[in-house]
């Protein structure tokens, strides 16, 4: 099996693991990283959103031998210790989910977008959450939250 | 899954070395549509040889009339770029509303035409501006390159490095997309170029095609009332869950109409 090696949340990690192994199965199950859902399994609904090289990508359409060498971040890197990320912080307040099963690919996928665009309009914000989907919320309080934490940012 | 080989060249030589010695191997670009056909094991390759090193295969440069894009550069890159935004914006609109924002920072140019998906966005851009693909073996006219659904002319052992489109004088594309994949049901490249108006049609049919009626239309008067009363034939056309090809049909000739009314 190869072994791979990646910076994950800021620390160098390495492991290894069949060739098949995705990215998100090498962060939840060799890493123990179980924030990054695993949601449909077809790079549709985006609850498996994390950033590789600063950029959102589906980690269940990625194999982890694709990641070699590269940074990672996850949602369980976004906070500063007991310090919430400001995106993090704005989904508490305004309540921007209720399962909360979507909710770590959302924020990843909102902090890709307000590190692209300081200010987004509602409507840019609702385009760019078309990879991301949430069967509780109707979508409302998740946009209003990514609007306060652009404010916030 | 079935797992395979992996490998990781970092040049183009490298990479064809490594498919040649595979038995069953496919190149990995972006693995947008790859890495899902492998899950439901519809595609159990021996090797993937991922072009994904290869610093030669990305990244935008212009051209004396026009841009060349490496094979791996993402379509968030493309829809990004000054340099397309400046030569062909239609272009950088088109990578703009591939999939969602995640698909698009992974997928690319090289691995969509060679797919040659019927519902596929870039084939329509390459056909209707006129591109030229560039392979590790020899440069191919857009119009040689989509044969047939899913079907391109590339050779065993060929890999596509980059594509260069030339400037037209104007150009755009407008889609119908499906409401939940964001495929094309129907979406129409119009452009003005060097040698007359040129219509690529995504989508409808089982591969991309050009819509000579529709080109005639446009060449003496290159505006939407060009169109009016114009039928669209539907035979040969896609019919499935999603919509009939008398609908497929009648979205040509409106978002021919569309793309025309939006050309710049």
């Amino acid at each position: 099996m190869p072994t791979v090696s990646m910076t994950v949340n800021g620390k160098a990690v390495s492991a290894e693991v069949e060739e098949r192994t995705l990215l998100v199965s090498f962060l939840r199950d060799s890493l123990g990283l179980t924030g990054t859902h695993v949601g449909c399994d077809t790079s549709q609904c985006g609850a498996c959103v994390v950033h590789v090289n600063g950029d959102s990508v589906k980690s269940c359409t990625m194999l982890a031998v694709q990641a070699e060498g590269a940074n990672v971040t996850t949602i369980e890197g976004l906070a500063s210790g007991e310090e919430l990320h400001p995106v993090q912080k704005a989904f508490r307040e305004h309540h921007g989910l209720q399962c909360g099963f979507c909710t770590p690919g959302m924020v990843m996928s909102a902090v890709d977008l307000l590190q692209k665009k300081k200010s987004p309009s509602e409507a840019e914000i609702r385009e760019w959450l078309e990879g991301n989907i949430c069967r509780c919320t109707g979508y409302h309080n998740i946009v209003k939250a990514i609007q306060a934490a652009a404010g916030a940012m | 899954m079935y797992n395979f080989a992996y490998h990781r060249p970092s040049s183009v030589a490298e990479a064809a070395a490594a498919l040649a010695a595979a038995s069953e191997g496919k190149l990995l670009a972006g693995g947008m549509t790859l890495l899902p056909t492998m899950k439901q094991r519809l595609a159990q390759p021996s090797d993937l040889i991922d072009l994904g090193a290869i610093a030669d295969m990305k990244g935008i440069s212009t051209t004396g009339d026009g841009v060349r894009i490496g094979a791996m550069t993402t379509h968030a890159s493309v829809a990004s770029s000054a340099e397309v935004k400046a030569a062909i914006p239609a272009l950088a609109h088109l990578a703009e509303n591939i999939g969602d924002p995640q698909v698009r920072n992974r997928g690319t140019i090289g691995g969509s035409i060679a797919n040659n998906d019927p519902a596929a966005d870039y084939p329509a851009a390459v056909l209707a501006l006129d591109a030229t693909i560039q392979t590790n073996k020899r440069t191919i006219a857009a119009d040689d390159f989509f044969t047939g659904m899913f079907e391109t002319a590339l050779e065993e052992g060929e890999i596509i490095t980059a594509v260069s489109f030339p400037k037209p004088q104007k150009a755009a594309y407008a889609k119908f997309p499906n409401p939940a994949s964001r495929y094309a049901l129907v979406g129409v490249f119009v452009a003005q170029t060097a040698s007359g108006v040129r219509v690529a049609v995504t989508g409808a049919a089982p591969c991309v095609f050009r819509a000579s009626q529709i080109e005639q239309a446009l060449a003496g008067n290159f505006s939407p009332s060009a169109l009016d009363g114009l039928t669209i034939d539907s035979s040969g056309l896609n019919s499935d869950i999603h919509a009939s090809p008398e609908y497929r049909a009648h979205l040509i000739g409106v978002m021919a109409k569309r793309a025309v009314a939006a050309a710049a």
